[in-house]
């Protein structure tokens, strides 16, 4: 695989990435927003996921409806994400049919409709989906443990908001959201498959040049101070399991520390994937699987941390075991965590993090909409430099690196735990 | 402005190689040269059709504990040599087969086909082990327990195929699970694995014969006497009226809803007319005239759509919503109106046309992983398809009208006889 790409600024402010890729009569388009739900206030949160949901209700041109089946009629596969820092819109098509999706991108950039019926019947869609996640113990513990972690840093709500603004948003606030924020200098576009880079380029040009540029986008800027001192919570809800959450601060994705703890979470907890398509791994030889599942303290556990623009958390998730306490298998991890403090890692077992990190991106390779992805997906939080010299940047990471990061920022006095308490088990 | 035409992309005769070990298995290949890894996927006729009643969940916990130690390798061990490449593999077994899949560089495609030719062959059930993944078992029934779409997908089951295998959940219950012993693993094992029925395919940087030859080098000597031949299934009982059956889950916010009848076989005349009918219905575009109705026109629900699950025995035709549970009653009518209309009106041809340029034009995306390649080779062969299926799809797809699509519909939906189970508070 090539790293090799195009890129662009429009007159516009838009950043266009290109990447040839001759392997499959496949074009894979991704349009990136610099809006996510970090950029939304209290009583107006959710309200980023919920223009990206009126971004498929069409425009004048595209009416709503009509967008859906012309893409499934040529084949193709569309979604979108919303995300705390970011909103992203792709569609994969069969090569000679991008034109379509590469029109729609340019158009819904400005001309999105946000017809009030439209609006109304989509908030109780979004009001069901909250619903859907509600039915979840995780999802359930997640988001008390984001809302404890961050007081002042826009990060405490989740993605999908709070059920009081989800009845409350309007749709001059949906409307007035998406004029501000969807603008192409706050915008990168990036372009991966089947295509020559000229013509690619110029059509482009023609379709998003004329989009005229917005004022620069607003950011809060609210910085979570320092905890002090650990912090516990239990959530109550139905069900017979017991979930325990872990989340200690951690470091944006640019800051210094961020590959040495990438080498740490894949020593812990197995080999994080940050592909979005195109597979990971099983983790049932990491230090943590090996100290808690094997002994039986929990049946599961998995860590990673989210690559984010701000300072967020790292999060251990485990289901802990029928015959022990939340406190145990606590113990359990806090005793794992010392040691990887107190001793050096073996050199072996870096090497061995480095060879499954250059596994699982040989599998995000195979795709070409997973390599598009990456495209853009780094620029949002770094370059795209930051994707293709990662593997480098791990085989540097050292056992005293490890060491000395595990001891930053593994601290108790850093973290929140939670615990999913069930109601319904038997005594 | 593209360089490659969809049609040579599609693996067909002049690509995939097909061999035959002289023990019985089949290996199917196909080259990827674009990334370096490799993907393997396939199964051996060693399902839940074997299961008694009792010991419910056997053929899922066999499949789960293969890996747990073999004559070579501890548990630890295996996964120890797996994850140290960073490859993965696994097991899991359906009604009719256990099946199998894995990646790896590869470079390490000769380690991944040890691990899977021990796994296979001498898995030793170490006690401690077993007991181990059995309280992992009985805490995933617990959290199934939970899941309101799981329970009304559990419950949908039961009530379509009544007295057939295919009621049984493939993970068992609490009971079941609780009753089997390590001797009922080591004797699945013993009377159903083996090389006859099995089939392999390898995807990806590699030479499509080295492949075979690789596979032939782990696995050309595994024999098997008396491998147990499947049962023949009974025959299914038709849903005469509608059923419902509600599974109550108290402090949920949301339920869920599945309701439908019984489908086509895979290899059934009107399998393609149904499976059309089936985008139409709940899939093409925003999930179909189901997601129009219940979604954008109603805004009832997030998710809703049908789908339509073909193999060996006739599969599920099932309309599948998440909504408030105030509004479960009303969903279910109007998902019924919807069904009665489907089968009076039929598909327009539009519709029809649409969907038919969907099925085709998004075959190039389904074959863009070495997994979705290997995937659709292990298809072919289980379902016979031929080698040069996807040169002729075109024209089978095309050629499916609106008339077959209304007379699969209606030989299939009757909107009297549905299955409509349900979960929530």
């Amino acid at each position: 695989m090539t790293n090799q790409i195009t890129q662009v600024v429009l007159k516009n402010g838009l950043k266009v990435m290109l990447k040839e890729i001759h392997t499959a009569p496949i074009i894979s388009s991704w349009v990136w927003y610099r809006v996510g739900s970090k950029d939304e206030t209290t009583g107006k949160t959710g309200i980023s996921h919920w223009v990206e949901h009126m971004q498929f209700k069409g425009t004048k041109k595209f009416p709503a409806g009509l967008l859906d089946k012309a893409i499934s009629r040529e084949g193709g596969s569309w979604n979108a994400f919303t995300f705390l820092d970011w909103t992203t819109y792709f569609e994969t098509m069969p090569a000679d049919k991008i034109d379509l999706a590469l029109r729609l991108e340019a158009d819904r950039m400005k001309n999105s409709l946000f017809n009030e019926e439209e609006v109304a019947s989509e908030r109780t869609v979004i009001i069901s989906e909250r619903e859907g996640h509600e039915n979840e113990p995780m999802f359930r513990l997640g988001e008390a443990i984001q809302q404890t972690a961050f007081r002042v840093h826009p990060y405490h709500h989740e993605v999908i908001g709070d059920m009081a603004d989800l009845h409350t948003i309007t749709r001059e606030d949906l409307y007035r959201h998406y004029r501000t924020y969807y603008v192409p200098n706050n915008a990168v576009m990036a372009v991966a498959g089947d295509f020559e880079t000229k013509s690619m380029l110029k059509r482009i040009k023609e379709l998003f040049e004329k989009i005229p540029a917005g004022k620069p986008v607003p950011r809060l800027k609210r910085v979570e101070p320092e905890q002090a001192g650990e912090v516990k919570l239990s959530v109550e809800g139905p069900g017979e399991t017991t979930y325990l959450q872990v989340s200690y601060r951690f470091p944006n994705a640019t800051h210094k520390d961020f590959f040495s703890l990438a080498v740490l979470d894949s020593l812990l907890a197995g080999a994080s994937n940050l592909n979005m398509f195109g597979g990971g791994i099983s983790h049932k030889t990491s230090r943590l699987y090996r100290a808690l599942v094997d002994k039986e303290f929990a049946v599961s556990i998995s860590g990673g941390a989210t690559v984010t623009i701000d300072p967020f958390v790292y999060s251990f998730n485990l289901t802990v075991h029928p015959n022990r306490t939340p406190e145990e298998t606590l113990a359990a991890l806090d005793a794992e965590l010392k040691k990887i403090q107190e001793e050096l890692a073996s050199p072996e077992e870096i090497a061995r993090a480095i060879k499954q990190a250059r596994a699982i991106f040989a599998y995000g390779s195979e795709n070409i909409t997973n390599q598009a992805f990456w495209m853009g997906f780094a620029e949002m939080f770094a370059t795209y430099d930051w994707f293709i010299t990662y593997l480098n940047k791990l085989a540097k990471v050292t056992p005293q690196e490890i060491q000395r990061v595990a001891l930053k920022y593994f601290q108790p006095k850093s973290r929140v735990v939670g615990t999913y308490i069930p109601t319904s088990k038997e005594a | 402005m593209a360089r490659n035409h969809p049609k040579n992309s599609l693996p067909g005769l002049k690509d995939i190689f097909r061999g035959t070990l002289p023990n019985g298995i089949t290996v199917l290949a196909r080259s990827n040269f674009n990334s370096p890894s490799i993907s393997i996927n396939g199964y051996i006729p060693a399902g839940a059709l074997f299961e008694s009643d009792d010991k419910l969940g056997l053929a899922d916990f066999v499949s789960s504990s293969l890996m747990r130690g073999t004559q070579t390798y501890t548990f630890d061990g295996l996964y120890n040599e797996l994850e140290s490449v960073g490859a993965s593999m696994g097991f899991d077994s359906g009604v009719h087969n256990t099946n199998f899949g894995g990646r790896s560089l590869a470079e390490d495609l000769p380690l991944l086909l040890k691990l899977l030719s021990d796994s296979l062959r001498t898995p030793t059930f170490p006690a401690h082990e077993i007991e181990k993944l059995r309280s992992q078992l009985l805490t995933g029934l617990g959290i199934r327990a939970q899941d309101t779409s799981d329970m009304a997908a559990l419950k949908f089951d039961q009530l379509l195929y009544e007295g057939h295998p295919y009621s049984r959940p493939g993970d068992g219950f609490v009971e079941t699970i609780q009753a089997i012993t390590r001797d009922d693993l080591e004797q699945f094992h013993r009377l159903h694995f083996g090389p006859r029925g099995m089939v392999i395919a390898i995807v990806g940087a590699i030479d499509p014969k080295k492949a075979f030859d690789a596979v032939g080098r782990v696995l050309g000597d595994w024999q098997v006497e008396g491998q147990v031949e499947a049962p023949v299934l009974p025959p299914l009982k038709p849903i005469q009226e509608t059923v419902k059956s509600h599974h109550p889950l108290a402090g949920k916010s949301q339920s869920d809803i599945i309701m439908g009848v019984m489908g086509p076989r895979r290899n059934d005349d009107d399998y393609y007319a149904a499976s059309l009918a089936n985008s139409v219905l709940g899939q093409f575009g925003m999930m179909g005239r189901i997601g129009e109705v219940v979604r954008e026109k109603s805004g009832l629900a997030y998710y809703a759509y049908s789908s339509l699950s073909a193999g060996m025995g006739p599969g599920s035709w099932e309309v599948s919503a998440g909504v408030n549970p105030k509004n479960v009653k009303k969903t279910i009518d109007l998902i019924t109106k919807e069904l009665k209309r489907f089968i009076k009106d039929g598909v327009t041809k539009e519709e029809l046309a649409d969907s038919q340029a969907n099925y085709i034009g998004r075959l190039p995306l389904s074959f863009e992983s070495n997994g979705g390649v290997a995937g659709s080779l292990i298809n072919m062969e289980r379902y016979g398809l031929g080698l040069d299926f996807y040169q002729r799809y075109e024209d089978i797809i095309r050629n499916v009208s609106r008339a077959d699509v209304v007379e699969a519909a209606r030989k299939y939906i009757d909107p009297d006889a549905l299955v409509i189970a349900t979960s929530g508070p």
